[in-house]
């Protein structure tokens, strides 16, 4: 136990140690994130006017981004199957990348249900009075924090056994990955189901939400892997076998398609019939009565989604900045997608007919920047430290920060290569 | 070359290494680090002190689950409130539903002539928020020929009503049976009364606005902020239920002015209707007004395809009364 306080301890202080690259992105980030704060403390005091919705569009960005982040938490998984169902040994360290992705992504889902939330100070309700089964909401409330909780303890239990060299108790975690692997299928259909449950929104009313969530989810979270495990490559003396990424981008490739052929059967279910049901539809796709608010983001978010797939159909992939191009591509895609595309739009019109558009307001903007701020803030240090112990560099006897700095380019031994280039930058 | 890299990092080479370069720079670090933190809240010190809970408010429990005492005292802490932000002794109570009741609504669109005297008559007796201003029902111009209200005009703005192309169809609360909004809280902050009546504990509600999404009738309202109302405008006769004031962060709804109707009184958009438009009452009295409407008139509900079962109903007076018995028979129902 004092043992584990330790690696608790050391952890903390290896969060603040790194090079001046590492130092402005982390102060950057506690910048941006702080300047959340201040503007939810201006949301605590004014109310949620401070934000661009009304009764008429009564959730948007918080949910939004809710709703693209339980699509990156889920995909976690996608890595944890090739590692355990298909026994394919070379990828286990990333499925410890890919859980801490959805320990951050769930922490900031749950940080934009708390900002949304009218009344904060009555959270302890949900423990009084739990409408469950009835509530989907209820729902999304305890498969998010299992989710969390069952991730936490995954990752957590491998980190911890790789910095006491134990070798991990089978018992102990197998079990667990499995089950996570049927709940990150749960999130994201009880997330859609939250949506697809209101027969007065018929833009949600549709059984092919969920799956659509799924596809998306699947495409935006490894895309997002690819991009940590470029940066990590690139920035840390960690070496990603080039395995991991043909790996990947097979998953992405293979959803991203399924996502496009959904979103084409969608499409047509709602023009061809052309009945009053697809007005919010075309409110998205065409502009309706002369507004078109959400018009040139969807079409965007198409394009972009286009060239994404494109680019990954094609060998030109191999080489890592069309990778990464890609893959930003393909994550902004599907987050307007997801978002401003699948969030918004139900609301306009509203059930009465009435259209009212909606846009975030600065304020909304930044609180939702600080919260992604602080969700990236966590990863970067859950990856500050999940690289020194995995490297074996940060381990219970070993004198810990030298080495473990020395995983870093800005360790010692590099840092001195690179001197003479730098001058005298210092 | 570790020895010139050396004195970057000599600070966390070891665990305990306290060099006073080491020790000044993290110190500066923390004080800076904190000074951004309280800086980053500094706005709350502008928050109410109503904002923040009292702890005999924290403590309040659910509606359903209060005794009598406790009620008591909830419903004494309301009168506090009032007096204080408003310098005025208001009645509040807990207006209970009577057994052997269901309230209907019927609204007759041949009579209703769009003048909205009902909305503004349902924001004086509910003590909505006047800025921004908060109104329960909406009046819609629809041109004649059709019924799908995505074809209405919600904003209106004539010299005189009615005009003789449209018809005008107000929408409020139709307080479902089957509610949607009722099954999506997940606080059970909302729910549906013996009578027939969907309420909130204002007290309770979270303010997550899933029922506002849920609801296919656009009838509930969420306070963006803190509700402004005029000491002058505040009707002091309140109940727990429904126009008590509320606070910013919390829903609202039409309650068909239960604190009335619960005791024999119509609701308020009835009474100021100047056409007799408006019908309300106990669908469980076959004698009642409502129930023979249902039974004689040509009623429909809004979206009945969304099957939440409303109470609340729309009739058109019939140009051959059934009565006559005869498709023959002449002269307007009036």
């Amino acid at each position: 136990m004092k043992e584990y306080f330790r690696f608790l301890w050391r952890c903390f202080r290896l969060s603040f140690i790194g090079d001046r690259r590492y130092i402005a992105w982390m102060t950057f980030l506690s910048v941006v994130a702080l300047f959340g704060l201040n503007a939810y403390a201006k949301q605590l005091v004014f109310g949620l006017a401070t934000t661009g919705l009304t009764d008429q569009v009564s959730w948007g960005l918080y949910i939004a981004n809710f709703t693209f982040l339980v699509g990156m938490a889920a995909a976690a998984v996608m890595l944890v199957i090739p590692v355990y169902v298909y026994r394919n040994k070379e990828l286990h360290d990333l499925v410890i990348f890919g859980e801490l992705l959805a320990v951050a992504s769930i922490i900031m889902c749950l940080l934009f249900v708390v900002v949304d939330m009218g009344r904060v100070d009555r959270m302890h309700h949900m423990l009084l009075r739990f409408n469950f089964p009835i509530s989907m909401l209820t729902w999304d409330v305890i498969v998010l924090n299992v989710y969390l909780v069952l991730n936490l303890h995954i990752c957590g239990y491998l980190i911890y056994c790789a910095y006491m060299h134990r070798k991990p108790s089978k018992a102990f975690y197998i079990p667990f990955v499995f089950l996570a692997i049927l709940w990150a299928v749960s999130i994201h259909t009880v997330t859609a189901f939250l949506y697809v449950g209101l027969g007065g929104r018929p833009f949600w009313n549709s059984a092919i939400i969920a799956p659509r969530f799924l596809a998306s989810a699947f495409a935006a979270g490894p895309a997002f892997l690819i991009l940590t495990l470029i940066a990590l490559d690139r920035f840390t003396a960690y070496v990603v076998q080039e395995k991991a990424f043909l790996t990947l981008r097979n998953i992405v490739t293979v959803a991203m398609t399924i996502n496009m052929f959904l979103l084409g059967c969608e499409v047509f279910t709602e023009f061809y019939t052309d009945s009053a049901h697809s007005a919010s539809a075309r409110y998205l796709f065409l502009g309706l009565n002369g507004y078109h608010g959400l018009v040139p983001w969807i079409w965007s978010a198409i394009g972009m989604n286009t060239v994404a797939l494109v680019i990954l159909y094609l060998p030109l992939t191999r080489r890592r900045r069309f990778m990464s191009i890609a893959c930003a591509l393909l994550i902004v895609g599907i987050w307007i997608e997801k978002g401003m595309g699948l969030i918004v739009p139900a609301f306009i019109p509203t059930p009465l007919g009435e259209i009212v558009e909606y846009s975030p307001s600065l304020n909304e903007t930044l609180v939702s920047l600080g919260i992604w701020a602080f969700g990236l803030l966590i990863y970067t240090i859950f990856i500050r430290i999940t690289v020194p112990v995995l490297s074996g560099r940060l381990a219970v006897d070993r004198l810990y920060l030298r080495d473990a700095v020395a995983d870093l380019p800005w360790s010692a031994a590099r840092l001195s290569e690179t001197k003479g280039n730098e001058g005298s930058a210092s | 070359m570790t020895e010139d890299t050396k004195p970057e990092f000599a600070e966390v080479t070891s665990e305990r290494s306290f060099n006073r370069r080491g020790f000044l720079r993290n110190g500066l670090t923390v004080v800076g680090a904190m000074t951004a933190c309280v800086g980053a809240l500094s706005p709350l010190r502008e928050l109410d002190g109503d904002d923040i809970p009292s702890v005999e408010k924290f403590l309040q429990r659910h509606y359903k689950e209060m005794n009598g005492d406790e009620m008591a005292s909830a419903l004494d802490r309301i009168r506090r409130e009032v007096k204080k932000r408003w310098d005025i002794d208001p009645i509040v109570r807990d207006v209970r539903a009577k057994d052997g009741v269901e309230f209907v609504y019927a609204l007759n669109l041949s009579r209703c002539i769009g003048c909205r005297k009902c909305v503004h008559a349902c924001v004086e007796e509910n003590n909505q928020s006047r800025s921004p201003e908060l109104q329960y029902i909406r009046v819609l111009e629809m041109p004649r020929g059709t019924t799908d209200i995505e074809k209405g005009n919600h904003h209106y703005d004539r010299p005189t009503v009615p005009d003789d192309d449209h018809f005008y169809m107000p929408i409020q609360c139709h307080q479902c049976a089957d509610a949607p909004c009722v099954k999506v809280c997940p606080v059970e902050a909302t729910w549906t009364e013996s009578d027939g009546i969907t309420v909130i504990d204002y007290d309770w509600c979270i303010g997550c606005r899933y029922c506002e999404a849920a609801c296919p009738y656009w009838a509930r309202r969420f306070n963006y902020t803190k509700p402004e109302i005029p000491a002058a405008d505040i009707n002091p006769e309140m109940s727990y239920l429904s126009n008590r004031p509320r606070e910013k962060g919390v829903m609202e709804k039409c309650t068909f002015c239960l604190h009335r109707t619960r005791e024999g009184k119509m609701p308020a958009c009835l009474e100021v209707c100047p056409t007799g438009a408006r019908k309300f009452g106990n669908v469980l009295d076959p004698d009642s007004e409502v129930s023979q409407i249902l039974k004689n008139k040509r009623v429909f509900v809004l979206k009945e395809e969304v099957g939440t079962l409303p109470r609340f109903f729309y009739y058109f007076d019939e140009r051959y009364p059934r009565s006559e018995g005869t498709a023959e028979a002449t002269g307007e129902a009036k």
